[in-house]
Order: structure tokens, then C-alpha cells, then sequence
């Protein structure tokens, strides 16, 4: 019968009550967006790293990988060591550079990456193979669309223009191999991969035998925080990252993004409670004779109570579950906006969906809903039954 | 009941209210015995005193001093849970705006004190449809109030108050809002209650429905000042 009542309470005033739920919809939304936002990219960040199978990271002494265009000298000798150790099963070194790409009449520059085909973990090839040889490369399809490339085709590319020579430095002519997924890449980032040899050698001198970073694979069962610190102490030339370790430095600099869905996710919350609260009291003022009745024919006050926060929660749960609709639509978009962020890469998400995300915001809402009708209820219930009577016979 | 026959015997009640920083004495040393199975009306001039007097009876207000004792159990130091389930057990009220929740239909609102009593949904929807006849509106029991002429709530609302077999049923002012016709049947309505063995008091300007009763109780400023028995 409380059922009922509550239920036809919520019924009478239809449009008092849609509102109500549409506003607590998107209260509702903005809070699982942020709880998304929260721990989205630590989670894609976390995923992505250890997509490839590689659980650290050498990057130059006190750097972070590819964070400046230092880069780690000696290269065949680190990995020669590296590979000795009983514990890793694979190196693999990537080198970085920016290179010019020309053919036909289109110029444009593109990112570069050298890598050892046979270990490499920086890119998926989608159709024909690897560069293995000394002209081959494997392109993306930014850089194909760019220059009106296919497979098959050759490039021009060059390291460096000298101003004084008035001419490209580096130059190679090369025959695309492969079309390939840049997996650390931003979208629609221009890149090709070529032999790491290659590209060392058309960087120069200044770039022989040193790379940007090195990815270190471990054997199974080997003890990932054991292998990062033994690196980290015996090779001076590098500092050893581990996933958990990366993940934790790009926590530390994307803070800010948590401490904006915080706030942003605890207003939202806020104006939800403040939103039943205030619908809850309307509706329980208008009612306080019949609430005086029903207590003066012998309804107990927690049966009226009760009535009154489940109307509330129903209110709340309601908004809810519409708002996790709202929220995954606005999630989407709002990831699409940021994907385009400069250097971020494609894969990573800002709003990534976890079925725990939903029921952490459906939990904090119905707890929400709950508090929100216990002031307006407890008043409610509480008023004196004679006098609320006379009151309500004066008016 | 007592063993001499008195279900209600209030003693020295006075129940005072503070109003804009002064205090208003509703009730002024009130003493009134009730035997079972009567018919009392109180009347006077508004403001005298005789809803709180009601009010003060039924428990659903308490007295600044004095004692009420119903059924040889004195309720005036009974905690809001005692309270209510002396009211929901012991007493039924008719109010003059009949008060029916409006979301509910006819059965469902005499059904809601059974409810709360705890009888099962197939016995209090039998006894619902038994009182809706017995106050001559089986065939309005899906109804909702707003469908319903006055009188006609009213007697819903009467239905409503013998939900729990009450051994006492409390009016205040039900004909006040009917027109002569149906307050007539509500009256009507009033004497069969009674005769059927419910103890009755109800707080009249209704000339007619205060002559209806076999005892009259006149207040003015708070005190009874006269008393008739037919």
C-alpha cells in the first residue's frame, strides 16, 4: 500500500516528476562522465602499454620516452647486455626522427621510426610485410593519403635540409613495403617505419648506433620491478620505466584531469541531491494534511518516511539509469573531441566505459536519492497531527 | 471498558498553545466521562475549545495537564509509536474535508488502515467491499475521490474509520462541508454505527446531526458549560 502510494504520488504530478528525472538524468550523465574521465586514460594508458607485450621502457638518462630528443648512445652494446640478462626474452630499440617525404609534387614531413622488424612493438602491419631492407619502409595511411602513395610505390626522404648546401641531407630512395597501424601515434599523424640501420645511418654521425628508446620483453614469471631496478642500476646511460612506473608518472601529469572530474563529478552530484531534496520537499509540503491523516488514522511515521525516500530514490534511480545513456552519448562525443589532442595517441580514451564506473555512479546516486528525501520525509512525519490539521483547515 | 461501563474518562485537561508570545488556554480544566456504545456530540461556538477537546481524545494531540484514560489505559503518556498504534487499533476519525488520499480509489483507501494493521491483501479487499456497502456505495469502490460527490466521500471516509473495528469513532464537524441532503445520510449513517455497537462522538455546529445524539455536551472558552441526555 506504501508502494502504491508512493508510486501514485510520483503519478500525479507527471510533468513535476519528468522534469525531475530529466534533470537528474543529466546530473546523472555529467557524473559518470566524469567518473569515466577519472580513470579512463589510466586504464587505456595502462592498455596500450601493455598491448605490445613490453613491461619496461629504457629512455636517456633522466627522461621519459620520447619526452626530448635526447637519445642513448651505445646501443649495440646495451643490448647486448640487455640480452645476456637470464631474465629478458627481447629487445626491442626504436629510434625517432622527422623526416621529409617527396613524391611526385607533394613534400611533407613525417615522423619516422626505426625499428628491428623481428621485435618491434610499435606497429601492426594491415597489408603487404615489415621493412627489412635497406630501401623499405612501411607507411601509414596519413602519409599514403598525403603523398597519393600505395604499396609498390617509392618515396624520396631525406633527414634534414642544409640551408648553406641548399639541399636535402640523408637522402634516400625508398619502395613502400607495407601499410601499417602506428599504435603509439596521434591520429592522423603523418609516419613511416624503416630498418633501424637505415634511418641511423641517414641521421648521421650524431645518430650512430644510439636510439630513442629501448623496449624490454621479460620472460614469464620474471619479477617486472627486480629486472627495472637491476637495469636501472647497471646501466648508467639509461632510466628504466616499468608500466606501472610509466603509469604512475603519467598519472602524477594528467592530475589535474582527475582532480577536474572530482569536482566536476561532486557538483554534479550535488545539484542531483539538491534537485530531489527540493522536489521531495515541494511534494511533501503540498502533502503535509494528508501525511497529518494518514498519521492520525495510525500510519506509522517510518511507513510515511519510508513512502517519502521511495519516491526520491525512485526519482534518483530513474534519472540514473536514463543518464547512463546520456552519459556513454556525451562520453562518445567528448572522447572524439579529444582524441584529436595534439600527441596523444590514437588509442588512448578519455572516457573509457567499465561496467564498475556505472554502478559506482548508480550506487552514489541511490544513496543520493535516499539522503535527499530523509530531511523532507523526517519533517514531514514529525509535524504535530493536530495542529498541521488546523493549519490545513485555516488555509 | 471499565467495569462501570466507562471507555473514556478524561480528567482536569487543559491544553494551552503559545501564540505570538502569548498563550492560548484551548482547553480549560475539562473532566468528561464517555460510557461504551454512546453517542456524544459537542458542541459550541468556534474556538471554544471542542476539536482540541477531540483532538485530546483520539491522541492525536496531548494535553498540558490532565490525564485520558481510554478503555482503562491511560494514553496521555504514550509515545508517538504507542500512540499510533492506539489510534489505528482503538480509534477511527472522520474529518470535515473527509481528507481521502486522492491517488487512491475508494477500496484502496479503506483498505489503507488494514494495511497498516497487517491483514492480508485478499481480507482487508473483502472487508473493504463489505464497509463500502454497508455505507451504500458498493458500486463505487474503483472510483477515485475526485469522482465522488461529497457525501459520498464522506462515506468513504466513514468506511475508512470502521476499517479496524474501533471501539471508538471520532467526528469532527462531518456534515460541515455537506450539503443538507447528504449530511442528512451521513447522519443517518452516524446513528447506525452507533447502534450497531461503536461508541461515537463527533464535534457539530450541525444542529440536526448534534440533535441526532443521545448526549449533547455544551463547551464555551474551553470549559463545559452544559450537558443533555435524551
Amino acid at each position: 500500500m506504501i508502494l502504491s502510494l508512493a508510486r501514485a504520488s510520483l503519478v500525479r504530478h507527471r510533468t513535476r516528476t519528468l522534469l525531475a528525472v530529466i534533470g537528474v538524468a543529466i546530473s546523472a550523465a555529467m557524473l559518470l562522465d566524469m567518473v569515466m574521465l577519472a580513470s579512463g586514460m589510466r586504464v587505456s594508458f595502462r592498455s596500450l602499454l601493455l598491448s605490445q607485450g613490453f613491461q619496461i621502457r629504457l629512455a636517456p638518462r633522466g627522461t621519459l620516452p620520447f619526452d626530448t630528443d635526447a637519445t642513448i648512445p651505445g646501443a649495440s652494446s646495451i643490448i647486448a647486455r640487455l640480452e645476456a640478462r637470464a631474465d629478458v626474452l627481447a629487445v626491442s630499440p626504436v629510434l625517432g626522427a622527422q623526416l621529409h617525404v617527396e613524391r611526385g609534387g607533394a613534400s611533407v614531413s613525417a615522423a619516422a621510426l626505426g625499428t628491428l622488424a623481428a621485435v618491434q612493438g610499435d606497429y601492426k602491419v594491415l597489408t603487404g610485410r615489415a621493412p627489412t631492407g635497406d630501401g623499405e619502409a612501411a607507411v601509414n595511411d596519413a602519409l599514403l593519403a598525403a603523398v597519393g602513395a600505395r604499396i609498390g610505390d617509392t618515396l624520396r626522404v631525406a633527414a634534414g635540409f642544409d640551408p648553406q648546401l641548399r639541399g636535402y641531407t640523408g637522402q634516400r630512395t625508398i619502395r613502400i613495403v607495407g601499410r601499417v597501424h602506428f599504435t603509439y601515434l596521434a591520429a592522423g599523424e603523418r609516419a613511416l617505419a624503416l630498418p633501424l640501420a637505415v634511418l641511423q645511418a641517414m641521421e648521421g654521425p650524431s645518430q650512430a648506433d644510439r636510439v630513442s628508446l629501448m623496449m624490454v620483453r621479460l620472460r614469464d614469471g620474471a619479477a617486472v620491478e627486480a629486472a627495472r631496478q637491476a637495469i636501472d642500476r647497471e646501466i648508467p646511460e639509461v632510466s628504466a620505466i616499468s608500466t606501472a612506473s610509466a603509469i604512475e608518472q603519467v598519472e602524477q601529469r594528467l592530475s589535474y584531469f582527475r582532480q577536474l572530474a572530482f569536482i566536476l563529478g561532486t557538483v554534479s552530484l550535488a545539484v542531483g541531491f539538491l534537485l530531489v531534496t527540493t522536489l521531495v520537499t515541494v511534494s511533501v509540503n503540498e502533502r503535509l494534511g494528508e501525511i497529518a491523516v494518514l498519521r492520525a488514522i495510525g500510519v506509522r511515521r517510518i511507513r510515511i518516511v519510508e513512502q517519502i525516500l521511495i519516491e526520491g530514490t525512485v526519482i534518483m534511480l530513474g534519472g540514473a539509469v536514463a543518464g547512463l545513456g546520456l552519459g556513454l552519448l556525451t562520453a562518445r562525443y567528448l572522447n572524439s573531441i579529444l582524441a584529436a589532442f595534439p600527441g596523444l595517441p590514437e588509442a588512448i580514451d578519455f572516457f573509457l566505459f567499465q561496467p564498475r564506473d556505472a554502478w559506482v555512479a548508480l550506487g552514489l546516486l541511490a544513496a543520493c536519492g535516499i539522503l535527499a528525501g530523509v530531511y523532507p520525509a523526517w519533517h514531514g512525519a514529525s509535524r504535530p497531527i493536530a495542529g498541521t490539521l488546523r493549519e490545513e483547515a485555516v488555509a | 471498558m471499565t467495569e462501570n461501563g466507562v471507555l473514556i474518562s478524561a480528567r482536569d485537561l487543559t491544553r494551552d498553545y503559545a501564540m505570538s508570545g502569548s498563550v492560548v488556554h484551548a482547553i480549560r480544566g475539562v473532566s468528561l466521562d464517555v460510557r461504551a456504545g454512546e453517542y456524544l456530540a459537542i458542541v459550541g461556538p468556534s474556538g471554544c475549545g471542542k476539536s482540541t477537546l477531540l483532538n485530546l481524545l483520539g491522541a492525536i494531540d496531548a494535553p498540558s495537564s490532565g490525564i485520558v484514560m481510554v478503555g482503562g489505559k491511560n494514553i496521555t503518556g504514550l509515545s508517538d509509536r504507542e500512540a499510533t498504534l492506539f489510534r489505528l487499533r482503538t480509534i477511527g476519525f472522520v474529518f470535515q474535508r473527509f481528507y481521502l488520499m486522492p491517488v487512491l480509489t475508494a477500496t484502496e483507501n479503506v483498505e489503507l488502515p488494514m494495511s497498516e494493521a497487517g491483514l492480508e491483501k485478499v481480507a482487508r479487499r473483502q472487508r473493504a467491499r463489505e464497509l463500502l456497502a454497508y455505507v451504500g456505495l458498493a458500486e463505487r469502490g474503483r472510483h477515485r475521490p475526485t469522482e465522488l460527490s461529497g457525501g459520498e466521500q464522506q462515506r468513504v471516509a466513514i468506511a475508512r474509520a470502521l476499517a479496524n473495528r474501533p471501539a471508538l469513532l471520532l467526528a469532527d464537524e462531518p456534515t460541515g462541508e455537506l450539503d443538507a441532503h447528504t449530511g442528512a445520510e451521513v447522519i443517518g449513517l452516524f446513528d447506525r454505527v452507533n447502534r450497531d455497537g461503536t461508541t461515537l462522538i463527533v464535534v457539530t455546529h450541525d444542529e440536526d446531526l448534534a440533535r441526532a445524539a443521545r448526549r449533547v455536551v455544551h463547551m464555551r472558552d474551553g470549559v463545559i458549560v452544559d450537558e443533555q441526555h435524551r
